[in-house]
This record gives C-alpha cells, sequence and structure tokens, in this order.
C-alpha cells in the first residue's frame, strides 16, 4: 500500500514559491484571524481545547500539553511565564528552523494565544545561538507584530498584554532540556534542575512558575484554537493526534520534512514512496527513528506482539518497513517517536563508527553536573573513538554496552537515556560488528566515509 | 570598555528584557563579540560589573557555552556540522576540503589570517547536508566541489578588500 | 523551662526498620537514625542539596492504594500492604520522608547503582592516593572500599587538568581530583558569601576555578578543605606535613572571641599538626574562621615564657612578695582564663583581700563565627563572680590607683598591662607577679614570672556568647618549664596561708558547684559534647558588646538607665 498523501498543516506554506517572511504576507493568507477570535474566549476554554485534542509536545518527550498546561501553579501569586523552546538541536531534526525562518509569525501567533490561554504576560523565544539569522527575522516579526497590536500592551484592546523577547544561546544541546533552558535564561551553565522539587509548572523560570513548549507545538495550539480540539482529535490516530512532521535525513533519496497525521504512514512508506528509497545500489542497514537518542532499528529485525486497536488487543507482526510513525507504536517496538528526526543509514554504513560520531556527540554535549552521564558519555566516546583510530579489542562491544547500563536511571535529565541508549541499541542490535570490528577494520575501503 | 556607541545602546536595551540582570549574560556576551571579535578578560570583568555579578559567575557562562570565543579568529568563520547526518553525507570530506583550500588545521587561524575552520555540532539542516554556517549563513548540500566554490569566493572576497 | 515544641513525626521503612522521623528530614538522615549508612559526596547537610553526585540513589517504595477508594492493597504473600516500588532509583538526600515510605538500600538495584557511580567516578581520577594528604580521612577511599567493584575496566587516556593551583593563600587545589561535587563553591557562596569559586567547561572537562581577580581568600578558606570528600582542596598549611591516621584527635574549642566555636585538635606525640571545627549545630555548625584554626602555632612559639625553678619556689618567692604588700594589691584576672581558673582567681583575690579587673578585647564581629568579643570567657569570670560588671579595655580606675598608690602590687593572670593602659612609669612603680604563657612588656618587668599553659595544654570550661558553657580537653603535654594555671593557682592561695583549694578538675568541680548558683549540682563529666545552656537572666541587664552571629542574637537592649 503506497503512502497516504501529506497534511501540510503547520508546513502549510513552508518553501511556497511567493511566501515571505513578513506580516504582509503572513495578514494576505489569514494571518492573525485566529488570535483575534481567541483574546474573546475564556482562557480556560482555550485550555480546555487543547486537552480535547491530545496535543502531544513535539519537541522529543512527547508529553501531553495539556496536561502539562494543567500543572502550572496557578495560585501563588508569581507571575507565570511561557518559553518557546526552539533550541532545536536533536541531531537528524530540522523543522522549527523552517517554521522560524519562513513563516514566523505563525509561531508568534500561537506563542501569543498560548500566552492568553495561560495568563502569561511575558514569553521568552530561547532560539538556540547558531540560528543568527533565524534570531533577527523573529525579532522583526515581533516587532511587526507590536506595530499592529498583536505582541505588548493592551493587544488588541483587550486590555490583556504580553511581551516577547528573543533570547539566543550560545552553542549547548542541553539547553533543550526544558529545566537546562530557565537555567541558561537566568544567565547560568544550562545544568538542569533535580525534579522534585524543580517542576518548571511551579518553580521554573526565576521559581516562578513556567511553560516551556517546543516551537511546532505552540503552532498546532493555534491550529487548535482555530478548529477546536475535538476536530484536531480526529486528525492522525487515538493517543496519536494532530500531525507530525518528520524530518528524514542520511542515506535515502530525497531527504527532507514530510507533514502526515501521526501514525498513518509506515516507516516503509516514508522512506521508500515518499524519500525514494536507498541511493542507487545500496540497501538500508539501520535507521533511528526521532532523533539520535532514539534507539536505532536494524532493518531484517521483526516486532511482535499484541497492541490495542480500538477496544480489542491485537496481535501485531511487524518489520521495520511495517512500524506506524506515531508515539506509542515506535514506543512499543522499543524506540521513541521522539522530535521525528529520521536518519537513515545504508550498508555502507560501519556500525561501530556511526556509534563513535554519535557518542562524541553527547560527550561534548553532556553538562557536567551529574557523575554518570559527565563520566560515562566520555568514556564511552573514548571506547569507540579508540576503537576506530587505534587498537579495538574484541571485548570493547561488551565493555561499551555495560558502561551504556549503568547510566539511564541514575541520573538528574534525560540526557542520560538520551547518551546511552544509542550504544546499548547500537550493540544490541549490531553485537557481531563490534565484536568482529578489530578484523573487519582492517578489509575495510580506506575511502570510505570518514564518520569520526 | 572600547566598544561601538550602537553596541551600547543595545546592551542598555537589552538588560531591560529581564526582571533580573543576570539573564541578560548570554545577550551581552554576544553583542560584545560581535563587536570585538572575541570575549576578552576585560569583556569578562566589564560585563560582571555591568550586571553586578561577581567574575567567576560571568567566567563559567563564558567556557560552558562553545559559541564564546575568547582570542581572536580568522576574518571568515568556517563552521562544518560534524554530527551523524552530515558525517554520512560526507562532513568530513567537506572540512577536509576547506583546510586544503587555505591551508590550515581545525581551530587555527589559516596562515593568510583570512579563515577559522572549525567542526560543531548538528546545525538541524540535516536534510540538505552536508551543511556549513560561514559566519551567519547557512550553506546547504556542501559537497567537496561546493566547499571549493565556497573557497574561491571567500579568496575572491578577500581580494576585492585590499 | 518551655519543652521545645513536638515536630511533626513521619514513620518510615528503612531495610525493614520502622522509625518515625521529624517532617522534612531527608532519606539520607533518616537512615542515619537507624545505624543505615547511605554513601554520598555532594549532600551536606549544612548545604543546599543539589543531587548531582548520584551516590545516595536507594530503591523506594509507597504502600499501594486504590486509586478510586484510597483502601490499602494488600500483598497476599506477606498479608502486609503492598508496596509499589519505583523501578528506578531514587536520590536519598533530595528525597523528603513522607508516611509510610519504603527504602531498599541493599537490593540489588541499590548495589549496581552504587557500583556504577563508584567506577565512574574512579576513571578520570588520578592514583594520587601515596602522595595525597586525603588519604585516611577520603570519601572517595572509603565508599570505593566499601560500595565499590573493586577493580578497574578503564583503559583510556584519563583527563589532564592542572594539579597545584593556589586558589587562595591557604588552600590548595588539584582539579584532577575533584569530583564536582560543588560544596565548595556552595559553601563559599551560601555561607561565606563570597561567590569566588565555579566550574568552567564543560562535561568531563569541567574544572574548579575562581576568577584570576578574586581568589579564595576570605576568613572561611579553610571551611572548604574541610568539606571537599576528596583531596581537591588541601590546606597549604598541612600539605604533606603528617598522615592522618598517626593522629589523635582531642576536643576543643577556639578562644578567637566568645563564640566558642567547637572544634577538634589533631596531635601526634605532643606536636599539633592542625585544628578542625566541630560540629555543634547549636554553636557553629560544621564551620570555623581560618583565623582560629593557626592559633595553635602559639604553643610552640619562640617567646613561649618558661623557667628552670620549681614550681612550689615560683609561689612561695611570689608570695613573699606580695605579702611585702599586704592590703595593696589589685588582681588582672582575663576573660580568656577557663571557668575553674577564674573561680580559683576569685579565691586568690579574697586570699589578698585584693580588687579584681578584667581587660576586654574588643573588635567588629563578622556576622559569622567571629564576635565582637574577643575573649572567649568574660562570662565565665561573671558567672564565678569574679566580677560584676562587664570589663573595659583600659584599666583606668587601676591606673588611679597605681598613682595615688593605694595600689603597690599587682597579679596579673595573662594580661600585658601596658596593652591595657598602664604606662610605663606605672608599671615601675608596682609590683607584679606575673602568671602567662607568653614573654611581654609585663613579663618583662615582673617580680615574678610563673610560666602557664595554652588552652591546648590543660582542660577546662568556657562560657559563650549564649551563656553554654562548654568543655575543652588537654591535647597536648604542657611544655617543660610551663605549668598548669589550676596548679599554679592552688599553690599560689596556699603559699598565701589561706586554706589549700583542690587543684584538679575532678576535685575542683564539686566546689565549684556547690559555692558558684548558676552551676549548682552540675558536674564536670556531665555537661554534654555540645554544651549546656545557664541561665543568663542575673546578668540580662548588662551591655553585652555582640552582635549577631550565626546561632546567636544579641538580647534586646535593656531599657536605658539614667
Amino acid at each position: 500500500m503506497s503512502a497516504p498523501a501529506q497534511q501540510r498543516i503547520i508546513f502549510k506554506h513552508i518553501d511556497e514559491p511567493g511566501y515571505t517572511n513578513d506580516i504582509e504576507c503572513y495578514l494576505r493568507n489569514g494571518g492573525y484571524e485566529v488570535l483575534k477570535k481567541s483574546v474573546g474566549r475564556k482562557p480556560e476554554e482555550l485550555i480546555d481545547e487543547v486537552k480535547k485534542s491530545g496535543l502531544r509536545g513535539r519537541g522529543g518527550a512527547g508529553f501531553p500539553c495539556g496536561v502539562k498546561w494543567g500543572l502550572v501553579d496557578r495560585k501563588s501569586g508569581k507571575p507565570i511565564y511561557l518559553i518557546v523552546n526552539a533550541d532545536e538541536s536533536e541531531p537528524g531534526t530540522f523543522k522549527d528552523r523552517y517554521i522560524m525562518h519562513q513563516d514566523p509569525h505563525q509561531l508568534i501567533e500561537g506563542t501569543i494565544i498560548s500566552c492568553f490561554a495561560n495568563n502569561v504576560k511575558q514569553a521568552y523565544i530561547y532560539i538556540r545561538g547558531e540560528m543568527p539569522e533565524g534570531a533577527r527575522i523573529l525579532e522583526k516579526a515581533i516587532a511587526e507584530a507590536r506595530a499592529k497590536n498583536f505582541v505588548g500592551p493592551n493587544i488588541l484592546g483587550t486590555g490583556y498584554s504580553c511581551e516577547i523577547y528573543v533570547h539566543r544561546g550560545a552553542g549547548a544541546y542541553i539547553c533543550g532540556e526544558e529545566t537546562g533552558l530557565i537555567e541558561s535564561l537566568e544567565g547560568k551553565r544550562a545544568n538542569p534542575r533535580i525534579k522534585p522539587p524543580y517542576f518548571p509548572a511551579v518553580l521554573g523560570l526565576y521559581q516562578c512558575p513556567t511553560i516551556v513548549n517546543n516551537v511546532e507545538t505552540l503552532c498546532h495550539v493555534k491550529y487548535i484554537a482555530e478548529h477546536g480540539g475535538e476536530a484536531y482529535s480526529k486528525i492522525g490516530t487515538p493517543g496519536n493526534t494532530g500531525t507530525r512532521i518528520f524530518c528524514v535525513s542520511g542515506h535515502v533519496q530525497r531527504p527532507g520534512y514530510y507533514e502526515f497525521p501521526a501514525g498513518t504512514i509506515t516507516m516503509g512508506q516514508l522512506l521508500n514512496d515518499v524519500c525514494g528509497g536507498p541511493l542507487p545500489g545500496r540497501t538500508f542497514k539501520a535507521v533511528i527513528p526521532g532523533g539520535s537518542s532514539a534507539k536505532v532499528l536494524k532493518f531484517g529485525e521483526r516486532y511482535k506482539g499484541k497492541r490495542k486497536v480500538g477496544a480489542d488487543m491485537v496481535d501485531y507482526d511487524w518489520g521495520v518497513e511495517d512500524v506506524p510513525m506515531d508515539f506509542d507504536s515506535l514506543a512499543m517496538i522499543g524506540s521513541m517517536g521522539g522530535s521525528g528526526g529520521v536518519i537513515v543509514m545504508d550498508d555502507t554504513v560501519n556500525m561501530v563508527e556511526a556509534l563513535a560520531n554519535i557518542n562524541a556527540f553527547y560527550s561534548h554535549e553532556s553538562c557536567g553536573q551529574c557523575t554518570p552521564c559527565r563520566e560515562g558519555s566520555l568514556w564511552m566516546k573514548k571506547i569507540s573513538s579508540r576503537m576506530v583510530h587505534g587498537d579495538a579489542r574484541p571485548q570493547d562491544g561488551a565493555l561499551l554496552k555495560s558502561v551504556a547500563d549503568q547510566i539511564p536511571g541514575r541520573t538528574i535529565c534525560a540526557f542520560g537515556e538520551a547518551c546511552s541508549w544509542p550504544t546499548q541499541s547500537f550493540i544490541i542490535k549490531f553485537k557481531d560488528e563490534f565484536d568482529a570490528y578489530s578484523e573487519v577494520k582492517k578489509t575495510l575501503p580506506a575511502d570510505r566515509r570518514v564518520l569520526v | 570598555m572600547n566598544l561601538k556607541p550602537e553596541t551600547f545602546q543595545r546592551i542598555d536595551e537589552v538588560i531591560t528584557h529581564y526582571p533580573v540582570k543576570r539573564s541578560a549574560t548570554l545577550p551581552l556576551l554576544h553583542l560584545i563579540q560581535e563587536d570585538a571579535g572575541y570575549i576578552s578578560e576585560e569583556a569578562i570583568t566589564w560585563i560582571a560589573a555591568k550586571l553586578e555579578l561577581q567574575p567567576i559567575n560571568v567566567l563559567e557562562v563564558v567556557t560552558f557555552y562553545p559559541m564564546f570565543r575568547r582570542a581572536p579568529i580568522g576574518r571568515r568563520h568556517i563552521k562544518v556540522c560534524r554530527t551523524l547526518s552530515c558525517a554520512l553525507s560526507g562532513g568530513y570530506k567537506t572540512c577536509e576540503t576547506f583546510e586544503k583550500e587555505f591551508c590550515t588545521h581545525r581551530g587555527e587561524i589559516s596562515p593568510d589570517g583570512e579563515v577559522t575552520v572549525e567542526f560543531v555540532e548538528c546545525l538541524a539542516s540535516c536534510g540538505t547536508a552536508p551543511v556549513v554556517l560561514i559566519d551567519e549563513t547557512l550553506h546547504e548540500k556542501v559537497d567537496v566541489t561546493k566547499a571549493k566554490q565556497l573557497s574561491d569566493q571567500i579568496k575572491a572576497e578577500a581580494k576585492a578588500r585590499k | 523551662m518551655i519543652q521545645p515544641a513536638k515536630p511533626d513525626l513521619v514513620t518510615v521503612n528503612i531495610d525493614g526498620k520502622e522509625i518515625a522521623v521529624p517532617k522534612g528530614t531527608n532519606v539520607i538522615e533518616a537512615a542515619r537514625l537507624v545505624n543505615v549508612d547511605v554513601p554520598h559526596y555532594c549532600y551536606h547537610p549544612k548545604l543546599a542539596v543539589v543531587g548531582n553526585c548520584r551516590m545516595c540513589l536507594i530503591e523506594m517504595g509507597m504502600p499501594a492504594v486504590d486509586p478510586a477508594t484510597k483502601a490499602p492493597i494488600m500483598d497476599p504473600a506477606t498479608g502486609k500492604q503492598k508496596i509499589n516500588w519505583i523501578p528506578r532509583p531514587q536520590i536519598g538526600c533530595g528525597t523528603n520522608v513522607s508516611p509510610g515510605l519504603h527504602v531498599k538500600t541493599t537490593s540489588p538495584m541499590v548495589k549496581d547503582a552504587r557500583e556504577g557511580v563508584m567506577e565512574f567516578l574512579l576513571i578520570n581520577h588520578p592514583l594520587d592516593c601515596p602522595i595525597c594528604d586525603q588519604a585516611g580521612e577520603c570519601k572517595l577511599q572509603e565508599q570505593a572500599t566499601g560500595y565499590g567493584r573493586g577493580y578497574s575496566r578503564f583503559v583510556e587516556q584519563k583527563n589532564v587538568k592542572p594539579k597545584r593551583t593556589q586558589l587562595g593563600p591557604r588552600v590548595t587545589l588539584d582539579d584532577e581530583r575533584c569530583v564536582l561535587c560543588s560544596r565548595c563553591i556552595r559553601f563559599s557562596r551560601d555561607v561565606a558569601g563570597q561567590d569566588v569559586l565555579g566550574f568552567v567547561d564543560r562535561g568531563s572537562y569541567s574544572t574548579l576555578t575562581c576568577h584570576p581577580d578574586k581568589k579564595l581568600d576570605h576568613n572561611y578558606s579553610l571551611n572548604t578543605v574541610d568539606i571537599c570528600p576528596v583531596g581537591a582542596l588541601t590546606s597549604t598549611d598541612f600539605r604533606f606535613k603528617m598522615r592522618v591516621w598517626f593522629l589523635k584527635q582531642t576536643n576543643s574549642l577556639c578562644t578567637e572571641s566568645s563564640v566558642g566555636v567547637n572544634s577538634v585538635v589533631w596531635s601526634r606525640e605532643g606536636v599539633i599538626y592542625r585544628i578542625t571545627p566541630r560540629r555543634n549545630d547549636e554553636v557553629n555548625d560544621t564551620w570555623m574562621a581560618d583565623s582560629g584554626r593557626v592559633l595553635y602555632k602559639q604553643v610552640q612559639s619562640a617567646d613561649r615564657l618558661t623557667s628552670d625553678i620549681a614550681l612550689d619556689n615560683l609561689t612561695v618567692k611570689a608570695a613573699h612578695v606580695l605579702q611585702a604588700f599586704a592590703g595593696s594589691i589589685a588582681v588582672v584576672g582575663s576573660g580568656r582564663s577557663s571557668v575553674e581558673e577564674q573561680f580559683l582567681t576569685k579565691k586568690l583575690a579574697a586570699a589578698l583581700k585584693a580588687s579584681v579587673s578584667l581587660v576586654s578585647r574588643t573588635a567588629p564581629g563578622d556576622k559569622l563565627l567571629i564576635s565582637a568579643d574577643r575573649n572567649p570567657n568574660v562570662r565565665g569570670a561573671l558567672v564565678t563572680g569574679l566580677i560584676s560588671a562587664l570589663p573595659s579595655a583600659q584599666l583606668t580606675s587601676l591606673a588611679a590607683d597605681i598613682d595615688s598608690g593605694k595600689v603597690k602590687a599587682i597579679v596579673s593572670i595573662g594580661e600585658d598591662l601596658t596593652a591595657a593602659g598602664l604606662t610605663a612609669a606605672q608599671l615601675a612603680k608596682v609590683a607584679v607577679i606575673y602568671l602567662g604563657t607568653h614573654a611581654n612588656t609585663t613579663s618583662a618587668a615582673a617580680k615574678v614570672v610563673i610560666p602557664t599553659v595554652t588552652v591546648f595544654e590543660k582542660a577546662g570550661t568556657f562560657v559563650n556568647q549564649q551563656f553554654r558553657i562548654q568543655k575543652f580537653i588537654q591535647a597536648v603535654p604542657a611544655l617543660a618549664g610551663a605549668h598548669n594555671d589550676l596548679a599554679v593557682l592552688a599553690k599560689l592561695i596556699a603559699a598565701l596561708g589561706a586554706p589549700a583549694p583542690a587543684a584538679e578538675i575532678g576535685t575542683l568541680w564539686p566546689v565549684i558547684a556547690a559555692e558558684v548558683p548558676a552551676l549548682a549540682t552540675m558536674l564536670y563529666k556531665n555537661i554534654p559534647e555540645t554544651g549546656l545552656l545557664l541561665d543568663s537572666t542575673p546578668w540580662a541587664g548588662l551591655p553585652f558588646v555582640e552582635g549577631e552571629t550565626l546561632h546567636f542574637k544579641p538580647a534586646a537592649p535593656a531599657a536605658a538607665t539614667v
């Protein structure tokens, strides 16, 4: 069965010829009409719509947005902040970039609607430092919106005021972690906080209740405000509602971004029908479905079990190509939907070298606060680096796995899982490659692609 | 502290964005680096005084975030992504090409003073890998050929300046 | 006495042992109460919780209840309420007790977590034990032995970091040994109020440092050495001097001010090597000023007074001198004398029918552990009745008495009279008997000098600014040629013809308890390690100089008298 058609809700205007990122173009296309209607509604109504919609965060964790908003402490008397997490740094992910550079007003409208719903008077867009042009575009867009009273004091004459400032990061992936982001916004090292007690919904920015939402998530909120939560919940599949933007990269014919209703497309359809399949003469070997932190899937392996469809428990027996691209299915087969970054590797890739590339990334990005992640990530990097550039021993695969097993569940934040899941999954699924690497290394073509 | 008047103005303005002054540490570091090219010792103590912080507070932040540099670099900053998707598409060869074109190694200032080539982590444009950030412009699908083209362009611009 | 309010108690179960602990206690402290050790590095009872070392990970569970009815769900196997054990381990330091909390510290999950953390801490740790001062009191050594796997699997290159940085005048830093627990940063910023320490760089390359313009030089810098769980921060003074397992620990008190900081004196074969703070949650928590720690150097300083003459001969000679001036004698006691010595000083003054003055010593307090009164035991003098009013800095009335000829002889107990306002001329007019430890102008001018001993060479009690009586124990033997103050005072009193008082702590205390109302029914040996608060109401109206310091707020000033 071939892939369904894309449903471009969030990416409606991305790379559309003639569409520009100024407010005039946005207004011509119906922009800010949803905001005008939303500020006339009760904020609790808007929160209700988001809860009904089943919207799950698009930053990587997939946490239900309505639940997150529901946890905010509204009784403390402290100001409530909203932070737009525009620190897109998960390897393999490249969706927020397009929204911010080409359709920034969609983000701003979604942000203000979300702020209005949550009685937020001050929002910050934390954009990664490596997107300086994006920061300028956003600042210009905010100024345009302010000039038309969509942002700032007394929005559209309602008496509700909300200011947005752009805040640039400076090259730290850990600023994508919500409490790391908050620490960075406070002007400190981006060390994530221990939870409990520092849940952002209660003790966030400046110890005030704070909502941290991904760029794409806030754009979905705008759609939900326009069409209603129930209509949104009918898109996609139960538990995985709405559309997802898949960012496909690596060894496919047509890498790029593709927006589909969640769960309505399988991995095989995405990679073969939509992205044109493997490069000429090659076969798919492995795919990471949700950003490099997700566990890798090996082509050829099978996933069997029972899953809930409607009210029934139904058997499933899937190959990689059959897995539906939604949070729950991917979690069920031992990986995750994550940020939607799909990285494809074909048979020219040596998995030891690919892992060495990933381990180097994580050891570089570890904030260094807690022992297992700090020491473990660098140790794994040193082992995989030594295997590739120095002596690889037959026991190194098992050693790597054993080190990786000592990290998840024992750290302050999810970076512990993020840095160890790749190693764990690569070695479980490609164990032979790791064990044989010291011999295989001598036979690999000398001019093969360098990965580390 | 020797900065352009506009920089001082923007510094004073950005501090007003936050209820707590310390939050302006990153914006001030960006503004000063854009103006002076790097973060000097003087800048660190100046920012600390300006934001009513201790010098160690600023030093901690400067060294945590790789985008801040403590010493001058070449006129043009070539940042090549090394993370998985770009590496799978040839990012390492791209970097090597730039290094060869300017007779330099990563992290150094090239002999003609024109470029510094560096690896950076995922730039979030994996669909158009390999990706290179030259100063503030993102260049996509930079294979060896395009890398050479970009290098020629940089050299031409350098010549035109002289 | 008002009974303290009963704290809310919460019942928890630790390794099968039930215990009720006050609400707000964290799991590490709760475990301590049932003698269960939860290993940790970054946690410190007096610092903010950061939860970054991950060594205190333990298994926790809550009793299962039906979410709808809240009825307990029972476990058919045990007949008791089912416990929902959390699949991930939790940090003990960051978890406060809640009713019914169950904790396992010996399960396979916990053992595995501890072995993992220990292994991670050791992979980049240098093999410095043979040359590291911390050996013998190193948390890494102890916990690796107790909870580590016992062998290394690390064959890569260890991180290299700066190894011998002078972080400040008294603290040396070895960054390779640092486990990044951040205790020193939290202490310096939150307790000492000097935000000078921080981490630079990132990940496993994170390095503790200070900014070159602002070193770790405040007067509490050595506390970071105490709390550093490894040999990263070490005392420059103590560096390479002695292995700690050779040292004897003796409980003592800091004499720097009336705070009465509790201390530990570390000595070997009669030589003191260092002083560290002793925990007292009512006085000094776990802290001590740097300036108090160096006071042990006075024991062996070059200007120590000694004498070859037998003590009996010295006291008889002194008595002869004094008897020649009977009726015109003044006694200058000291706020640095112990309670017992002040008690005997009072008896001496009675035997001599002499007036008594004390010399005050004030300087601004630092609002932390140094008070404005730089005498440790002025209140001892009040309690024993040696004085009834606060001393002044200058002995003006005594000077007047000398000039008028009323006073012709002075017994000075360790006080330099010229520093207290007497001129050289006035000093020349009187016959001085000097009891003291170090040479000064007065001892040089004295007719008889009887060398006595420092606080480290004797035992006794001081009463601090809180009116808390605290004990100090003798750490090292008296210097040869110097004599115990109580022995000196007792013999002097006897040589003057008065009844000889007891001269040992044990035999003297029943006398003190009998004669000093505030200390009635007290026994020296029964005074607790953390001291005992006395009833201060008899002296409530006095204008004490101390301001607020840690654990001390001065009483509201008495109504002004005309």
